[in-house]
């Protein structure tokens, strides 16, 4: 039997997006010294959503001087406790203002209303709560007490106002100020975040989004007034931005990409572990740098499972973000759309078989039907790259250690995935596997008092949870 | 030295895998005391002595990291068991190499002993002080553990030659980290007659690999080496040098612990920053439920 879903699509009226914006810096809009503009659109619709601006050299300058003058004067004289309560402030406001921040995310990022609504507000104002109550109780947290200054951060485009949560919380916590830069397509929420500083009445200086692409990202790296920088987004850009800052003295960490590996073996619950293996690689589109991206099925189980993930994904819903029933969102943008398709074609060409969930794709936007890859061989482009997109590669094994073996084959390790009845095979995994997140029968979890982060070419620090306040206190090696 | 004997030299080689090998190069360099008076010929180790030695730590870490923490602590107390039994050799070369009194000779011995006491007895507390249990909002027990970082190259200060050494060395192996240590190129023999305690205090093969040689020439080389996870460059003098190794470090993310920022007191509580420089972080949510 099948359901049919009328349409339920969230108002828009929530949202009051300007024609344009500017910069925020000093606790106010400002036009560019030397930027430009560009225009924001919605992936699932190709429609103008507004001209954001591209920050020049001056800008940037001026949010930096900006941020170090905040530092002195305000935020570094003031006692954690009353940092603390801005930050209680500005997650009272984010509560109150969801609405509106889910369905602007959605709008300008095109993840589904159901994922903004349930996971990144609240997860949102989850991490201003933790890190608020952090703000007077630094001392404790073992990393010793003294801020870097100001801290230079960018973001990517997969969970926009999420990252800006990981990053400008326990910056402000630990007693830093933030010069901030959004991925230039979603840079909607950030201007939205800037609107809550004001709201709660946060210092001006304390928080500066200078919006812009890579060019503007280099220039907030480069800026000798920046103390710290804090990267989230591609291995191959934070390559570049670990030699930019050789030699120098600033703090670095780096939160970069993923291909892990979803571990489920012949005793796991098999139909919990197709809904993990789906919320694993399909959740926010596979926009996701911990996303289960190669699903290593033991042998014996091999046909059971991927009948049953064929069968559910047959049933997910893709189609407009902003309607409640839908699953799947759309692609990003075209760029990563090409990428996609691009790695696909690889699998095709290299041998694996592929199989896509029989669905239609609206006309406009940008789409792409929840796919999976069998037959996929260690050395394959998909089992190596980073996809980034809804596509999944099945491997197989048959004893734990070769698991093990194949889970950590990969310059990677973000995340891994253990599904097994049995607790003690899960945490004898867990001891091997070379990942910073460990998700056992379960996947796709985030919390703002568990540490996440990678080793290896996943990057290094931490964010979230006690580890995470070390980031942004600088500590002198004896 | 007897009247009418001939005292018998040592040769002052590498230490890879637990062995004694020479460069395979086949270089050596003229060791000198502190006034210029020949002491020994001393291996110049090459890019593939360096190779050599990283291949010979990957090797030796998962075991490392395997063995229990209680065991680590009982293997690095042996070290300084050791050490404390061979002390008139090392005070005899420190004396030499550095041009120092017997009296600061022997406090750097001293000091040295007591280093590795001290992180032998961190080996099990480690995991309680640097990880946790964390209160997720669900039905999850969700803990943080430190893990080691792998095999960490280091590049160990110039002085104090044997004091400088240990404090580069022991807080990387004892969290289960295997090194590749580059000694102190003026005065390298103290850390070749500590490789023959390490191998002679049942630390596995591997576990530390010291070379001897110029750090400017072998230390990108190790820099840029795919199998290397982590940088120690706190004895590189030559900011040059730094930035060079810390570029090729970018190439694969290795992590980096910077040159310190002023001239370190090596005489000082050490901390835990060593310790944690060369840690991972895994964090696992673990579901409950009956």
């Amino acid at each position: 039997m099948t359901f049919e879903y009328s349409p339920a699509p969230e108002s828009r009226a929530v949202v009051d997006i300007a024609p344009h914006y500017g910069l925020f810096i000093d606790g106010d809009f400002v036009e560019t010294i030397d930027g430009t503009t560009f225009k924001t659109v919605n992936p699932a619709t190709e429609e103008v959503l507004s001209e954001i601006t591209e920050a020049g050299a001056a800008d940037v300058e001026r949010a930096v001087k900006a941020a170090r003058a905040a530092y002195k004067q305000t935020w570094s004289k003031m006692p954690g406790r009353e940092r603390a309560k801005y930050l209680y402030r500005i997650a009272r406001i984010i509560q109150e203002r969801s609405r509106e921040l889910a369905v602007l995310e959605t709008l300008d990022n095109g993840k589904p209303i159901r994922e903004s609504r349930d996971v990144d507000i609240p997860l949102v104002a989850a991490h201003f709560f933790y890190h608020a109550g952090w703000a007077d109780k630094i001392a404790y947290a073992g990393y010793g007490d003294k801020p870097y200054g100001v801290a230079g951060q960018i973001i990517p485009w997969n969970f926009p106002l999420l990252m800006l949560a990981w990053k400008v919380a326990p910056a402000l916590a630990c007693g830093n100020t933030v010069v901030l830069k959004p991925a230039e397509t979603t840079s909607l929420t950030a201007l939205a975040f800037a609107d809550i500083c004001r709201q709660a009445d946060l210092p001006p200086g304390v928080v500066n989004i200078v919006t812009g692409a890579g060019q503007t990202g280099r220039m907030v790296v480069e800026s000798p007034g920046v103390d710290k920088i804090a990267f989230t987004g591609s291995t191959e850009v934070g390559k570049l931005i670990q030699r930019a800052l050789a030699g120098t003295r600033k703090g670095l960490t780096l939160e970069l990409g993923g291909k892990a590996a979803n571990i489920v073996f012949d005793d796991a619950p098999v139909d919990e572990a197709v809904e993990g293996i789906v919320n694993g690689i399909f959740f926010n589109q596979g926009h996701v740098c911990c996303a289960g991206s190669r699903l290593l099925v033991q042998e014996s189980v091999q046909d059971e499972v991927l009948d049953a993930l064929k069968r559910r994904l047959s049933t997910l819903r893709l189609g407009d973000p902003l309607d409640k029933n839908t699953d799947i969102g759309a692609i990003h943008s075209a760029e990563q759309r090409a990428r996609i398709d691009d790695l696909v074609r690889s699998g095709e060409d290299e041998g694996a078989d592929r199989w896509s969930a029989p669905c239609s794709l609206p006309d406009r936007g940008f789409w792409f039907a929840p796919t999976l890859f069998t037959g996929v061989t260690q050395a394959h482009r998909i089992a190596r790259e980073e996809i980034f997109g809804p596509v999944l590669s099945v491997l197989t094994f048959r004893t734990p250690d070769e698991a093990v073996e194949k889970a950590n084959n990969t310059p990677y390790g973000l995340s891994a995935g253990v599904w097994s009845e049995k607790g003690s095979r899960t945490l004898w995994m867990a001891s091997r596997l070379r990942a910073g997140v460990i998700w056992a029968n379960t996947f796709n979890r985030f919390d703002p008092a568990s540490p996440f982060g990678g080793y290896k070419e996943s990057g290094f620090g931490r964010e979230g949870g006690r580890q995470g306040l070390a980031a942004y206190l600088k500590q002198e090696v004896v | 030295m007897m009247e009418g004997r001939l005292d018998v030299r040592k040769t002052y080689k590498l230490y890879i895998g637990g062995a004694f090998p020479r460069s395979e190069s086949g270089r050596t360099y003229a060791v000198t005391d502190a006034k210029g008076r020949f002491l020994a010929n001393a291996s110049l180790a090459s890019r593939k002595d360096a190779r050599d030695a990283v291949l010979a730590a990957r090797a030796a870490q998962r075991g490392w990291a395997g063995a229990t923490a209680y065991n680590r602590g009982q293997v690095i107390y042996r070290i300084a068991e050791m050490l404390e039994g061979r002390r008139a050799q090392f005070e005899a070369e420190i004396e030499s190499a550095e041009g120092c009194s017997a009296r600061r000779a022997s406090a750097q011995v001293d000091s040295a002993i007591d280093r590795w006491v001290w992180y032998a007895g961190w080996s099990d507390k480690i995991a309680q002080v640097l990880g946790s249990s964390n209160p997720v909002s669900g039905p999850y027990f969700n803990f943080s553990v430190p893990q080691p970082t792998g095999v960490v190259a280091a590049i160990a200060p110039q002085r104090p030659s044997l004091l400088g050494l240990v404090s580069v060395v022991a807080p990387i192996i004892v969290s289960g980290n295997s090194c590749v240590v580059v000694a102190s190129p003026e005065c390298p023999l103290p850390a070749i007659t500590l490789a023959e305690v390490l191998a002679t205090s049942d630390l596995p093969g591997g576990v530390v690999n010291i070379l001897t040689g110029a750090p400017g020439e072998i230390g990108p080389w190790l820099a840029s080496h795919a199998d290397v996870d982590a940088l120690d460059l706190t004895g590189v003098v030559d900011d040059g040098v730094a930035t060079e190794m810390a570029v090729a470090a970018a190439e694969t993310i290795t992590r980096v612990l910077p040159p310190p920022s002023s001239p370190p007191d090596w005489s000082a509580d050490p901390g835990l920053g060593r310790i944690s420089a060369f840690v991972e972080t895994t964090t696992v949510w673990h579901p409950q439920g009956v």
